[in-house]
C-alpha cells in the first residue's frame, strides 16, 4: 500500500526559499501570487495491508522522523 | 580527562576536534556512529560536518543513529555533551536542547569569523573564561536558530542562552546577526547546562599562525573546569 505524506512549514516560520520562488515567479510575469510556501512530499510504500494500521504507522514515522514538529506540520493523504 | 568525538557518515570536523581536545590535554577517543556503547567519558562531542548529507533535515538522521541512545542517556544522567555546528543540529533533533536550526535568512552559506558574547558563565563550559567576547569561526548553511515563543520564554527564564552574535565590543544588534537567529542566538544549553549546542567552531581557533587564540581559551578553560 502506498501512503503519501505532505510536510509543510508552520504558518509563523520564515520560509526564505518560498520567498525567493515567489520573487522569481513575480519576475517571470506571474504577478498575481500572494505567497509561496515550500514543503516536502513523501511516498511510502508499506507491506501493511490494513488501511488504518498503515496510516497509524506513517503517523508515527512523521512524529519521529519525517517532520520536526517545532516548525512543521504533516498531512497524511488517504491511500486509494 | 577523557573525551569522545562521535564520527557520523559525513562528519568532517571530527579530526579537527580530536586535534583540539588532545592539544589541551584531553585523552580523546573517536567513536563510530554505529557503535552501541560510549567509552567512559567526561565529555562527548558531536562534531561539525554534513552527517548523512544533510538529507531530510540537517542532523535528523544522525540523531537516530545507534550511538545516540547512549549519548542521550549520558546527557540525561548529567554527562557533558557538546554539539558544534552540525553537532548542534543533531542535538536539537534529539530534543536535548530546544528549538531548531533553519536555513540562513539570506540563503547563503556563511563562512567567516564572528564575535560572540558569553551570556552565561554559571556552567562548566564558560565558568572562569576571562573574556566577555570571543572571536570564533562559523561555516554553515542552516544556523538560523528558531524556537516557539513558549520555548523562548523558557530558555530566557532559565538563562539557557550560552552565546549571542555580537560585534567586537560585545554589542548584540541585528546588524551583527549573520544568519537571522532569534535574539542573535549562537549557542544554547539544556536546562541543566550540561549540554551545549553552538554554531561557532572553537576547534578552528586554536593556532595563532592559522587563525586566532580564542578557541584555545575555551578548551583550556573547559578542561580546567572538568578536573
Amino acid at each position: 500500500m502506498k501512503i503519501s505524506v505532505i510536510i509543510t512549514l508552520k504558518k509563523d516560520v520564515l520560509d526564505p526559499q518560498g520567498k525567493v520562488i515567489h520573487q522569481t515567479l513575480d519576475g517571470m510575469g506571474f504577478d498575481d501570487v500572494n505567497e509561496v510556501r515550500q514543503g516536502k512530499y513523501f511516498e511510502i510504500d508499506t507491506k501493511e495491508t490494513d488501511n488504518d494500521k498503515a496510516k497509524a504507522k506513517v503517523e508515527e514515522m512523521c512524529k519521529k522522523l519525517l517532520a520536526n514538529l517545532v516548525i512543521e506540520n504533516y498531512k497524511i493523504i488517504d491511500p486509494k | 580527562m577523557k573525551s569522545s568525538v562521535i564520527t557520523f557518515p559525513g562528519s568532517n570536523c571530527d579530526r579537527d576536534m580530536d586535534v583540539a581536545l588532545k592539544k589541551f590535554g584531553f585523552k580523546n577517543k573517536m567513536v563510530w556512529h554505529a557503535d552501541a556503547e560510549l567509552p567512559k567519558s567526561d565529555l562527548v562531542v558531536l562534531p561539525g560536518g554534513f552527517s548523512y548529507g544533510d538529507y531530510l533535515r540537517c542532523g535528523s538522521m544522525a540523531s537516530k543513529s545507534k550511538i545516540m541512545q547512549s549519548v542521550i542517556n549520558f546527557a540525561n544522567s548529567g554527562g557533558m555533551v557538546m554539539g558544534i555546528c552540525n553537532g548542534f543540529q543533531i542535538l536539537v533533533e534529539t530534543g536535548l536542547v530546544p528549538g531548531v536550526l533553519l536555513r540562513n535568512k539570506y540563503l547563503e552559506f556563511i563562512c567567516k569569523n564572528v564575535f560572540v558574547k558569553i551570556n552565561d558563565k554559571k556552567n562548566k563550559y564558560f565558568k572562569n573564561v576571562n573574556n566577555e567576547v570571543l572571536e570564533l569561526h562559523i561555516a554553515h548553511n542552516e544556523g538560523n536558530y528558531f524556537c516557539t515563543q513558549d520555548q523562548l520564554k523558557q530558555i530566557e527564564d532559565n538563562n539557557q542562552i550560552a552565546i549571542n552574535y555580537c560585534d567586537e565590543n560585545g554589542k548584540i544588534e541585528d546588524q551583527f546577526n549573520p544568519n537571522g537567529s532569534i535574539k542573535n542566538i549562537a549557542g544554547i544549553f539544556n536546562k541543566e547546562k550540561n549540554v551545549l549546542g553552538m554554531m561557532p567552531h572553537p576547534e578552528r581557533m586554536i593556532d595563532t599562525s592559522l587563525s586566532g587564540e580564542d578557541g584555545s581559551l575555551f578548551f583550556k578553560n573547559l578542561i580546567n573546569n572538568l578536573k
